[in-house]
């Protein structure tokens, strides 16, 4: 078995219209399942339980929290491993600020976007210029540092961590059922979507993939790497901080140990598993994530052995992910 | 305890620890330098070289008894097994990836790690399990210090497994082909090198070191857990680039370096045992700020 081999037996698959998923092709089709799956998406409280919501809403959540790392790990090509850290960040941006300042929930979503913020350029910013293997590394130690100060700041709650973060409430409305949250975590996963497919496709999004694919070249181009990985990095950064604000809100108690490396990986596994860099990819990867557990109970505190081997196994033979993107 | 003999006992402290961190480091290093890839699992296989001797002394001790016989013979059968693994799990996992992006073999190496410390977890279920030895609790006192003939023996060992190494990398025919490797792969393919059985035994090695450094936390410390490789992976690296990643001395010396600033990091007021972690992070973190190459790492010129 041969890596190159694969690699274009897997692109070929994906553009050929006689692969699988050929018929997608046509814009017609495509728009036609596109409203089918945004309509059972919209109608899906009105028949589901509470514990199909829970679990849809997990899944929504998944997706930008797996979005915001694709635009680091997919569009940029640099391995995040402490991406739970800005996730941990937002979540507890909102818990101190609402539950010790009384802070109003809404206004600490600015507050978290700038923390995160800071956070990804303390830690981006020195990092960035050297070989993209001291990221993954510094990540990884970033991730525990943050992990580690949650767990022995007072002000963070220490081990237990915090409880009574107020749920949020919009024109009077309170967020409080879980079918509130479904359609919170749906808007949130669309506008995530939104915003990536925007990025994909901008002038950044374009220094994105230039830089990923041939760093000197770029450079070359009159593009400003670090500057671009810096956006990159920065962005994804706030993707996690915001998700994590609605986090805390829905949980209404958040611990360290919700931020631990595992979380990382999971994020990550959910980005590689589906094909890095493209938007569906990463979706379907979002939604294995979170529903194979829920399908194999049994497993229980092995499914991360399952999902490390599946990471290998994609990696050696089809490291495009099981949804590629297309090679224009 | 007068401030003199803190500074000992931490001395004494630092050293041990220090002593593991360099083993483990050595094999990032030599691994880095000969394919230039982070080996993540490098950690875990730390760890695994501590159950493996777990498993290993558990039958001989009935043979060997419990105290250094049993430990060495039992140290010796795990560094094998585990050099061994390394080897496969260069073969299997990495040598297909040598061609891919560079991403995809982080991720590959990350994969390997997680499979290894969550199969380690699923056997033990997540248990800590005693590493019992019959060591005693003699040692020297030197005023209010004490040293105990375990922390020597130990200190000891690493620093004769650090010499034979230095020695085979600077004295031998493969250890010369192993430098040449790091420099110019292609070169030395056409000079008639088995580059990858050269590979093979770099991998072979620096795992093998890393288990050695398993076995004896585990004699050290007592108990022994699925999870002990990853904070001891991260120390290494950390070790690596203080030393500049790449050069054996380096990883040495940074090793040496980082349990001792850690050690006595720990007696700064204010910056006690829970913040351990943070503060060598933050040394990693400033380090590449100010000084990437590390104290021995000559700056790289990356060609196209």
């Amino acid at each position: 078995m041969t890596s190159p081999d694969s690699i274009s037996g897997a692109a070929n698959q994906a553009d050929g219209s006689g692969g699988p998923l050929g018929w997608l092709e046509s814009q017609r089709n495509r728009l036609i399942v596109l409203s089918v799956m945004a309509a059972a998406a919209m109608l899906l409280p009105l028949i589901a339980n509470n514990y199909v919501l829970e679990v849809m809403s997990n899944v929504w959540f998944y997706v930008m929290l797996c979005l915001g790392l694709n635009i680091v790990v997919g569009y940029a090509g640099l391995l995040d491993l402490g991406y739970a850290a800005f996730f941990a960040v937002g979540a507890y941006t909102t818990g101190i600020l609402t539950s010790q300042f009384g802070v109003n929930f809404w206004l600490t979503i600015p507050a978290a976007v700038l923390f995160s913020c800071v956070a990804g350029i303390v830690i981006g910013g020195p990092t960035l210029r050297l070989r993209s293997d001291y990221l993954a590394i510094v990540t990884l130690g970033f991730g525990e540092i943050v992990r580690i100060i949650a767990r022995n700041l007072e002000i963070t709650g220490g081990a237990s961590g915090l409880i009574g973060i107020e749920k949020p409430s919009i024109f009077g409305f309170e967020i409080s059922q879980i079918a509130h949250f479904y359609y919170v975590f749906l808007i949130l996963a669309v506008l995530a979507c939104f915003v990536s497919y925007r990025l994909q496709h901008s002038r950044l999004g374009r220094a994105w993939q230039y830089v990923r694919e041939d760093e000197d070249a770029a450079e070359a181009m009159g593009i400003d790497r670090v500057a671009v990985k810096l956006y990159a990095y920065v962005i994804g950064a706030i993707f996690g901080g915001i998700a994590g604000c609605f986090f805390a809100a829905k949980m209404t108690a958040i611990s360290p140990e919700t931020f631990t490396f595992q979380q990382s990986v999971l994020i990550l596994l959910g980005v590689v598993l589906g094909g890095m860099g493209k938007i569906p990819g990463v979706i379907v990867g979002a939604f294995a994530l979170v529903l194979f557990p829920e399908v194999f109970r049994d497993l229980g505190s092995s499914r991360i052995l399952v999902f490390a081997i599946v990471m290998l196994v994609i990696m050696l033979y089809r490291p495009e992910g099981i949804w590629p993107a297309k090679k224009s | 305890m007068s401030f003199q003999d803190i500074l000992l006992q931490q001395l004494a402290n630092g050293l041990i620890l220090g002593s593991f961190y360099a083993l483990v480091a050595l094999g990032y290093t030599m691994v880095y330098g000969i394919i230039k890839l982070l080996n993540f699992a490098h950690g875990d296989l730390y760890m695994l070289g501590a159950f493996i001797g777990f498993v290993v002394l558990s039958f001989l001790s009935a043979f060997l008894g419990d105290s250094w016989t049993g430990i060495l013979c039992s140290m010796v059968l795990s560094m094998i097994a585990v050099g061994l693994l390394g080897v496969l799990i260069q073969r299997v996992a990495y040598q297909p990836m040598l061609s891919a992006p560079r991403l995809s073999i982080l991720i590959t190496a990350l994969a390997v790690s997680m499979i290894l410390a969550n199969l380690v977890m699923a056997l033990t279920d997540g248990e800590y399990l005693a590493f019992s030895t019959d060591l005693g609790y003699d040692g020297l006192e030197l005023g209010n210090v004490f040293i105990t003939y375990t922390q020597m023996v130990l200190v000891g060992a690493a620093a004769v497994l650090m010499i034979a190494l230095y020695l085979f990398v600077h004295k031998t025919m493969y250890g010369k082909a192993m430098r040449a490797i790091a420099i110019d792969q292609d070169a030395c393919r056409l000079m008639g090198i088995n580059v990858n059985r050269i590979i093979a035994l770099t991998f072979f090695i620096g795992t093998s070191l890393a288990a050695s450094a398993g076995i004896m936390a585990g004699t050290y410390y007592g108990s022994i857990h699925f999870f002990m490789g990853f904070v001891v992976g991260l120390k290494a690296f950390t070790s690596a680039v203080i030393g500049g990643i790449g050069s054996i001395p380096g990883a040495m010396l940074g090793g040496l370096l980082l349990g001792l600033l850690e050690s006595y990091g720990t007696q700064i007021p204010f910056i006690g045992t829970e913040w351990k972690d943070v503060f060598s992070f933050g040394i990693l973190i400033l380090l590449l700020v100010f000084k990437p190459t590390g104290i021995l790492g000559k700056t790289e010129i990356e060609r196209m």
